[in-house]
């Protein structure tokens, strides 16, 4: 979409670095996140959980010495249906007899006296009967299975092109927001009432309302207290604490319970990133343009189904890379194992698959003898070209001219001459994509609507459930309806997510927050903008309020079919290049990241200091993931669940970043806006790898890559 | 035993337990819950407070050992104008315009490490990288937290 | 989210050191808290046995000090590593000191931390231990019957076992000078670029015709090379003092390094040490 230069001119806030809405209450402390609140009479609460990865509670033991009768205690007995709705509703509350995970909630306690329930939680013993257990993916069973097929893949491989294989592994990740999970709940006549800390208000309304068997919507009210971060750790996870907190609460004849994680608890329990192994088969020229792969993405889900299956589709949708594969096999399994779940963390498994790909052509290109970035640019995605669901692809990725920015910003050709193993000095690349919004008709199912409201007070309220975690909703979406609406910022109000008083606009997640969700306060704006008819806002809903709703709308032309897996899986895509610049320890092998450049085109960019944020922190996520963050699983479960030894970067640690936009507005996006939230996931892990391999020449294959790896 | 301190130039008594870390009585007893958990192994530097003119982690201090001792924490940083309008901090205002804040909840502890960087440069040698290596963020990738104090240094310097 | 029940900590706060050591001597199972870096984590992750507790903070007249005693440094008991960092004398000619201290934690963490706490703990990945090793430092114990000091190369008899007794509590460190000329080598290589803990942490000292090298996190105490020592003194080359180190550390596998990579940098740490502190070089 090319906007005339003229209406560029004209936009007041779209695309002006708008200073954070909330900014000033985060740096005063005035903020409320969940544990800051002040609930008089409040019991804490604290889960019980297993020891073992596998088997049956036998027993449970209520050792003397603890005033047992002066406790709540609570367990699957009390809940009307000991599930956690989601897409499935295998997973249970409790355990429901069968232990299918260690830090499996087993039961709940509360008293008005915490040091007193962290006691006894520890003191409580739990008789086990243990079995075997699964762990590490292709054993046990398949959770989900997919599949794409796209063109003659056998033919591409029979007539003695060149073929190249590798394997590629990621581990898990945990995503290490600095505010644990947390809820408060309390009952209010036939109704319960939940704070907690969260990305989506209508996930946790759903799972309560569905294991309370409540009947009416409105029992369940669910509010989103400002989040210490989320990254995907609080889409699905936080249902789990909200029915716990609930469950308590109604033991308790109502009374509110708090129910905080402590760190441990949090890292040991909660879900992480998807661990990955991805087989990669590629047929190409001698000059290196492909002709096919045969891909196959594997993922360890965990014990119960949780989001498993969707990031299993996000990955293999996006494991073939931003090229051009004339014919594709490309299969994924998610697999059942005996660790606690899997889930949804910032990019939902397309860094994983990215990752092997990227990796992968590096790889190739040194077994052809060809520039890595040469062959990549040989295969590159043109506007026109389809992709192997059969998409075409709509707008000019300009693939090019991002790397090109990006190798004049890094120095890349001039600093390549000099190094390697030599001195311990690396450069790496790694290009990408990524789908904004659900994956095919996800967000036809979802059936988002945001409302915005004028308001006699003279502001212009919006509604939406999708939630501020630190990626700046609250702002992004003032600018869009301030812009929409022609009015001044100052007199947009951002209204707390709240079920029941805001549309369910859909999860926070899935980078469709600023591009999906943000084009509809876009289109509520406009529509208000006409009903206002050029009065002002409090004279015109002086008698009541002016209310304007937009629902989303599929874009014409966006068909997908689930069981052929076929047609447009995304209404727009992202793209992005990442250099990363790394040097190694002679004497330690210890691996530093210099620098890393990212050039990325996220369509309209609403507010530069946000969207750099945004990409910067991801990267040092993604740089995180690729180094220094490893899960130490032993049967299934974490056992570094401190910080201290689960290691994300420190400010002695951070790369340098570089970050800069190109921008191709999408038409269906607010403003011209694509996802930005999760892009920066994607290339980090690959750039380093190569980038690992061009300094010491060892042939990198799985992250994270530790020292310990490179010294032997 | 009751614990003497001042807190924001507030003179606070309190009879918690002498154990109980600064921070949750900070938070509880005196309700300035600006300070965060984030661990409470003194690793993510999220309810760092400046006492006694010293940068520490508030979670790692039994209140016994803060007696007397005199506590800065987020809460006392802006001030209010003629007008009763807030000026924030130099420190607060530079995250404020360069993005230093996302999620927000590292950021009292962070500003915290800032000011007191800028008040004891010589303290951090190494210079910001240093200064905040005790402060955890998960969502910046600390670029923005570094030109925010940047920017505050700046402003801080006499013209 | 702390997780203990502070109850079941009862407190004591001691006036004076006479006081803190009647104290130590009455109350059984008292734990000494000095800048709480170590006590406060197992507290507030529940992994602190009820007990009762001393907070030395006010003996801090008696014990905070940094000075010089008849050549010697006497480090006190509450001490701490920005005291250490900062200290003209220990700049000047314990560098292995000055630099333990700005690698340990993070400035919030060297605020509060002690190094007599560093010894207590035991951790053979301890930071400040391997350069007390190297400097031969002494560590004065105190009870109500009387004093005692232990090179602190004896001061460990196992994975965290010390010969610390029940009713003492240690006042001080003495470090004898360093000799003249000596070079001093130190280095910590840890999980990440700051507040890490140690993978391998070596501190060294050659002097004209001695060696002194000590290693952490490679055995189950902070610990010495003897042999190695002595074939560098004998003029061993850097090959034959590598394979002598391979015969007297035999690290494990942790949850944070492997033995192998522990061996092997442990190996190369030595190389570079040689080089650095080479009387020619
Ligand atoms: C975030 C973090 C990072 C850290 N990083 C490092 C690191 O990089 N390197 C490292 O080596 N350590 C590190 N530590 C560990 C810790 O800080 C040090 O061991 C510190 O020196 C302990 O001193 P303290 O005064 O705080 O000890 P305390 O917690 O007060 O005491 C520690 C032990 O010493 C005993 N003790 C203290 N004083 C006396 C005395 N006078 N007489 C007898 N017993 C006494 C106590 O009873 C206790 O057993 C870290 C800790 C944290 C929380
Ligand atoms: S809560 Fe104190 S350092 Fe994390
Ligand atoms: S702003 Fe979220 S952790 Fe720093």
């Amino acid at each position: 979409m090319t906007i005339s230069a003229d209406s560029e001119t004209k936009l007041r806030y779209v695309g002006r670095s708008v200073t954070r809405r909330e900014g000033a209450d985060k740096l005063t402390g005035r903020s409320r996140y969940v544990d800051d609140m002040h609930v008089p009479g409040a019991l804490t609460g604290r889960t019980i959980r297993t020891s073992i990865p596998a088997g049956r509670v036998r027993n449970v033991r209520f050792p003397d010495g603890f005033p047992w009768d002066e406790f709540i205690v609570a367990g699957p007995d009390d809940l009307p249906a000991n599930e956690v709705a989601l897409i499935t509703a295998d997973q249970p509350a409790f355990v429901d007899g069968i232990v299918r995970h260690a830090q499996e909630a087993v039961l709940l306690i509360a008293h008005e006296d915490a040091g007193l329930v962290h006691e006894a939680a520890r003191a409580i013993e739990i008789e086990y009967e243990r079995d075997a257990g699964v762990f590490g993916m292709e054993q046990g069973h398949v959770l989900k299975q997919l599949a794409i097929r796209h063109g003659d893949f056998e033919g591409a491989f029979a007539n003695g092109d060149v073929i190249f294989e590798g394997e590629y592994r990621t581990g898990a990740q945990e995503h290490v927001y600095i505010e644990t999970n947390g809820f408060i709940a309390w009952w209010e006549g036939d109704g319960v009432v939940l704070h907690g800390s969260h990305q989506c208000p209508y996930y946790v309304h759903k799972a309560v309302k569905h294991a309370f068997a409540l009947d009416r919507d409105d029992q369940v009210r669910v509010t989103q207290e400002t989040t210490g971060g989320g990254f995907g750790g609080k889409e699905e996870f936080p249902s789990l604490l909200a029915i716990h907190s609930a469950l308590l609460s109604r033991k308790a004849g109502g009374r509110p319970v708090r129910l905080i994680y402590d760190r441990a608890e949090d890292m040991a329990c909660s879900t992480k990133r998807h661990p990955s192994l991805t087989r990669i088969r590629t047929a190409c020229t001698p000059e290196g343009v492909f002709k096919g792969v045969e891909i196959d993405f594997h993922i360890d889900g965990g014990a119960y189904v949780t989001l498993s299956p969707v990031v299993l589709s996000r990955g293999l949708l996006h494991s073939g890379g931003p090229y051009l594969w004339p014919a594709a096999r490309m299969d994924g399994y998610c697999w059942f194992t005996n660790s606690p779940p899997y889930g949804a963390f910032r990019g939902f498994g397309a860094p994983q698959s990215e990752f092997a790909i990227e990796r992968h052509l590096d790889r190739l290109a040194a077994k052809l003898g060809i520039c890595p970035i040469e062959l990549r640019k040989r295969n590159f995605l043109r506007k026109g070209d389809m992709l192997p669901t059969s998409q075409i692809v709509g707008e000019e990725p300009e693939l090019e001219r991002i790397v090109e920015r990006a190798l004049e910003l890094s120095d890349y050709r001039a600093k390549q001459s000099g190094y390697g193993e030599g001195n311990g000095r690396g450069l790496g690349l790694s290009v990408f994509y990524h789908g904004t919004g659900f994956t095919g008709s996800g967000e036809v199912y979802l059936d988002s609507v945001v409302a915005l409201e004028a308001q006699a007070d003279g502001f212009v309220e919006i509604q939406v459930s999708s939630t501020e975690i630190g990626q700046g909703t609250e702002t992004v979406f003032a600018q869009i309806a301030a812009e929409g609406l022609g009015i001044d910022i100052e007199s947009i109000r951002f209204r707390k997510p709240e079920t029941g008083a805001v549309p369910d606009s859909g999860p926070t997640v899935a980078s469709r927050t600023c591009s999906i969700v943000g084009g509809l306060v876009e289109r509520a704006a406009r529509q208000l903008r006409e009903q206002l008819a050029g009065r002002d806002i409090a004279t015109a809903s002086a008698t009541g309020p002016v209310r304007a709703e937009a629902r989303y709308q599929a874009p014409p032309g966006l068909v997908w079919n689930d069981d052929t897996y076929q047609g447009c899986a995304y209404g727009a895509y992202s793209w992005g290049c990442n250099v990363a610049e790394v040097s190694i320890d002679p004497v330690t092998a210890e691996l530093r990241v210099e620098s890393m450049w990212g050039i990325y085109d996220i369509g309209r960019v609403i507010n530069p200091v946000l969207a750099i944020g945004q990409v910067e922190g991801g990267m040092a996520q993604g740089i995180g993931w690729a180094t220094c963050e490893d899960v130490v699983l032993k049967e299934g479960a974490m056992q570094n669940t401190r910080v201290t030894n689960y290691i994300i970067p420190t400010s002695a640690d951070a790369a340098e970043l570089f970050v800069e936009f190109v921008e191709h507005h999408n038409p269906c996006g607010a403003f011209g806006a694509k996802g930005v939230g999760e892009i920066p996931l994607d290339g980090p892990p690959a750039a380093v790898a190569n980038a690992v391999t061009f300094a010491t020449g060892k042939d990198i294959a799985a992250i994270p890559i530790r020292p310990e790896d490179l010294l032997a | 035993m009751t614990i003497r301190m001042t807190i924001n130039g507030r003179d606070c008594t309190t009879d918690a337990n002498p154990m109980t870390p600064l921070l949750d009585v900070l938070r509880e007893s005196c309700r300035l819950t600006g300070t965060k958990y984030g661990c409470g192994e003194g690793e993510c530097g999220a309810c760092t407070v400046i006492m006694n003119d010293e940068l520490v982690m508030s979670c790692l201090v039994p209140v016994m050992q803060a007696e007397v001792a005199t506590i800065e924490t987020v809460e006392g940083l802006a001030r209010m104008a003629d007008d009763g309008a807030e000026i924030l901090h130099p420190v607060q205002q530079a995250f404020l315009e360069c993005g230093g804040a996302q999620c927000g909840i590292c950021t009292p502890g962070m500003v915290m490490a800032g000011v007191h960087h800028l008040r004891h440069p010589e303290l951090a040698p190494d210079g910001l990288a240093e200064a905040l290596e005790g402060n955890l963020c998960r969502c910046t990738g600390y670029s923005a937290i570094f030109r925010a104090m940047e920017r505050a240094a700046e402003a801080g310097r006499p013209a | 989210m702390i997780v203990s029940n502070a109850v079941r900590y009862p407190t004591y706060v001691p006036a004076t050191v006479a006081e803190a050591l009647e104290q130590k001597a009455g109350v059984a199972n008292l734990l000494p808290i000095a800048g709480g870096t170590e006590v406060m984590v197992m507290f507030n992750e529940g992994l602190l046995a009820p007990c009762p507790v001393q907070s030395l903070h006010r003996l801090a007249p008696e014990w905070g000090g940094i000075r010089e005693a008849e050549g010697s440094l006497v480090i006190g008991a509450l001490a701490t590593y920005t005291d250490v960092r900062h200290h003209p004398v220990v700049r000047e000619r314990y560098p292995l000191l000055v630099e333990a201290a700005r690698v340990t934690g993070a400035l919030q963490i060297q605020n509060r931390g002690t190094l007599v706490g560093n010894i207590v703990n035991g951790s053979p990945a301890a930071d400040t231990v391997p350069a007390l090793f190297a400097y031969g430092a002494q560590v004065r114990l105190l009870s109500t019957r009387g004093e005692r000091t232990v090179a602190v190369t004896d001061f460990y008899t196992g994975y965290r076992k010390t010969v610390l007794r029940a009713d003492e509590l240690i006042s001080e460190i003495v470090i004898p000078p360093p000799a003249d000329g000596a070079r001093h080598y130190y280095r910590k290589v840890g999980t990440r670029a700051a507040q890490a803990i140690s993978k391998v942490v070596v501190a060294g000292v050659r002097g004209r015709d001695s060696v002194r090298l000590a290693w952490g996190s490679v055995g189950p105490t902070t610990l010495r090379t003897p042999k190695t020592e002595a074939a560098i003194a004998s003029g061993a080359d850097a090959d034959e003092a590598v394979a002598t180190l391979a015969t007297e550390m035999s690290p494990l596998d942790d949850i944070r390094s492997t033995r192998d990579y522990r061996l092997a940098v442990s190996q190369n740490l030595l190389r570079e040490f040689l080089k650095r502190t080479s009387p020619g070089g």
